[in-house]
């Protein structure tokens, strides 16, 4: 796209753009939204649904030889054509004309919602998407409010099985086809279609085929209307009183920017955030709906010291101390630290500060790999490992699991302390293992087979009960926002590695998220200068990885080749 | 500006004030024997007694769930009345009508449906925005419990309360 720029008039004041650029777009960045619901940047645009039409107009051509008149300003006349153009597939021109607030707009609006809402079913007070229809929002402003509709309304199927985790409603659909070129254009598998002609066009999947790829979740995001709605978040909860929380996916290393709505210490969704750099606007749903965990009975509540070989729940301040009076028995070289690669760099920072404490450099990360679908979904599943290789200043971060293994099995490793991990399951540890040791201090959110095997158990925070920054598989810098609270004591996996560090008669003078944050900027040069604010929302590339998001450098091309407006 | 308050001017005999007295006397003397021929009896033995007879049509009492003549629970769980209510006494889960369920495309309703009436202004908002008539404020007036957990009442307190209800507007039912 050159970067030439064109002058237009939207609604009779002068904005420049690039040329190239939709009209829609530019109405977008004048501030004035144009209506619409087939138009999406990041798919091609077919302008089907008619909604975003404006009233455009050209300079006049000039007979040979003749001048146009121009203004003060030095711009020409504008002819305004008779008919209306789709804002959404048309670019700009020099010295066009846009009209979004013209009498014929107005009337091509309430002409297009009124045939909308024709077979539309006033099923609102049911409908998952009320309260963040498109169609309820332009119905409020541009509807008749009344139907001049008397004959009957075409039925069509609803509640249907399309696959999986989506559930089609027939009747809702405005046939804006979003859902349709998302599978085709971003997924590659183009199961859905349109059938039958006029009213009685419906969506429907392909015979024998089901809308079951880890992005099918998307199209009822990107659905405009409630014709697709998630199995799992349907009839929940009304969408306006879910709290709105911007973070990031920590299933695996691309971090895809998400929003957590949560009403009362309750997660009830996950939806993609766009991130142009991260995710776009999608998400995998394997990792959306990975969330269900964290409301679930087997939440850790407080802190467990084992005593004769039974567990007791017992306050921080006692559990610390106990922890603390057993690790300074040991000397530096008898005790292990097992980090997870699904903490955030400001808990690093205090997990290398324990270590240094304790005088140990026996410390690892835990290796958490699968197969990238070369979409959104990164080999290494957790979520910053590039955050444990910076912050921790290891270029191998798993190499020394073994080392604390055969430590265990031979008695040199003593002491272990598990942070945020679960060794025996997701590490190949066994309990007859841990058993080896001395004394086994682990942290988690949830009971688990190596808290089984510990002598003390804190529970630390899950993902969406912490704040902190993570870096991502491309070295970008994101931040993890703390949703909801944790269950019961629970405390934020850096809270209670800075007590322990006191308990352990090591005061850091650290009380909150910030101050650790400035700790960073201080301590590594990667980190200089940065403030929160700064890396904001979206983050902010930090390192260089050499690593690509496939779906990303794929949306980049189609950019490049004015396909999407991106 | 001030008001120069005309008063009337009594006659000798009314500013005796006698007159008056022996007629308010004799006006108390005829309730007194009214009410002991039972004729003028105004007392209302409550509780034994209640109001309901007299309540007006617009009263507002505890807000209660209603079926309608064809038995089905009008409440889709749309939790209108749970954003509206001011003093946020009402609970709602929603859940999904199971398919083998006569009313299986009316597709939601109410899990659980709690209303707290301690909490409760009988302020009638919630019959106000209900888009299915729904919910009604009845006669009750008289909510008692012997512990806050009682004072909440449920689903099935709540279509007890509230009873069937004809004549409303049946958008469910099938298109002849």
């Amino acid at each position: 796209m050159s970067e030439e720029l064109v002058s237009v008039q939207i609604d009779g004041e002068w904005h420049q753009f690039p040329k190239g650029t939709r009209m829609i777009e530019a109405c977008r960045q004048a501030g004035r939204e144009v209506p619409h619901y087939c138009y999406h940047p990041k798919l091609s645009s077919p302008g089907n649904c008619r909604m975003c039409l404006v009233e455009m107009g050209m300079p006049p051509r000039p007979k040979p030889g003749e001048e146009l008149p121009l203004d003060e300003a030095g711009h020409p006349p504008i002819q305004w054509m008779p008919r209306p153009v789709i804002a959404c597939a048309n670019t700009v021109a020099p010295n066009m004309g846009i009209r979004t607030d013209s009498p014929l707009t107005n009337a091509c609006r309430q002409g297009v919602m009124e045939l909308l809402l024709i077979n539309h079913p006033l099923d609102c007070p049911i409908c998952d998407q009320a309260g963040e229809c498109s169609l309820q929002e332009f119905s409020v402003e541009h509807g008749r409010g009344e139907s001049r509709f008397r004959e009957q309304k075409v039925k069509k199927p609803k509640n249907v099985d399309i696959g999986p985790r989506v559930r089609l409603d027939d009747e809702r659909c405005i046939m804006c086809s979003r859902c349709i070129r998302f599978t085709d254009e971003i997924a590659d598998d183009p199961v859905l279609g349109f059938t039958d002609r006029g009213s009685h066009t419906v969506l429907t999947v392909h015979p024998g085929q089901q809308l079951a790829n880890n992005y099918s979740l998307n199209t009822v995001d990107i659905c405009p209307v409630g014709a697709l709605t998630s199995n799992d978040f349907r009839f929940q909860m009304r969408v306006w009183f879910l709290k709105e929380t911007n973070t990031i996916d920590t299933n695996c290393a691309t971090g895809a920017n998400i929003v957590v709505y949560s009403r009362e210490n309750v997660i009830y969704r996950i939806t993609p955030r766009q991130n142009n750099e991260v995710n776009s606007d999608w998400m995998p749903d394997s990792h959306r709906l990975n969330f269900h965990w964290i409301n679930s009975e087997l939440r850790l509540t407080a802190p467990l010291v084992r005593e004769n070989g039974v567990f007791r729940e017992c306050s921080w301040a006692e559990s610390l101390q106990v922890a603390a009076d057993r690790l300074r028995s040991y000397a530096g070289g008898d005790i292990a630290i097992i980090v997870s690669a699904r903490l955030t760099n400001e808990e690093l920072l205090m997990a290398k500060r324990l270590a240094a404490l304790l005088g140990t450099d026996l410390i690892a990360a835990v290796p958490r790999t699968g197969e990238a679908d070369n979409y959104l979904v990164s080999a290494d599943r957790n979520p910053n490992m590039n955050g444990v290789k910076l912050i921790l200043g290891l270029d191998d971060p798993v190499a020394k699991l073994g080392e604390i293994r055969s430590g265990l099995a031979g008695g040199t490793v003593r002491a272990l302390i598990v942070l945020q991990e679960n060794v025996i399951d997701d590490a190949g540890f066994t309990a007859e293992e841990l058993g080896r040791a001395d004394f086994v201090l682990s942290t988690y959110p949830l009971a688990n087979p190596t808290a089984d095997a510990s002598d003390v158990v804190l529970p630390g925070a899950c993902w969406a009960e912490k704040s902190g920054t993570m870096i991502n598989v491309t070295g970008r810098l994101q931040r993890l926002k703390r949703a909801i609270d944790g269950p019961g004591l629970t405390l934020e996996p850096w809270e209670l590695l800075r007590d322990l560090i006191q308990a352990l008669g090591g005061g850091n003078g650290i009380y909150s998220a910030d101050e650790l944050f400035k700790q960073l900027t201080h301590d590594y040069p990667e980190f200089a200068g940065l403030t929160l604010s700064q890396v904001g929302d979206l983050g902010v590339p930090l390192i260089e990885t050499g690593q690509t998001i496939p779906l990303i450098e794929r949306e980049r091309e189609r950019k490049a080749r004015g396909i999407i407006v991106g | 500006m001030a008001i120069v308050v005309k008063r009337p001017k009594l006659k000798w005999w009314e500013q005796l004030y006698l007159p008056a007295i022996f007629k308010g006397l004799g006006i108390t003397l005829r309730h007194f024997f009214r009410t002991l021929s039972g004729e003028g009896k105004v007392t209302m033995q409550y509780p034994e007694e209640k109001w309901n007879d007299q309540l007006p049509e617009y009263y507002r009492g505890a807000p209660a769930l209603v079926t309608d003549e064809q038995d089905r629970e009008r409440c889709v769980a749309c939790q209108l009345c749970e954003f509206i209510c001011p003093p946020r006494a009402i609970t709602i889960h929603p859940e999904e009508i199971p398919g083998d369920d006569k009313w299986a495309k009316v597709e939601k309703r109410p899990k659980t449906f709690e209303i707290d009436m301690i909490r409760c202004i009988y302020c009638g908002l919630c019959e106000e925005v209900c888009p299915e008539q729904a919910i009604f404020l009845r006669k009750d007036y008289a909510i008692t419990g012997t512990s806050r957990a009682e004072m909440v009442h449920d689903k099935n307190r709540l279509y007890e309360i509230g009873g069937k209800r004809v004549g409303l507007v049946n958008k469910w039912n099938e298109l002849k």
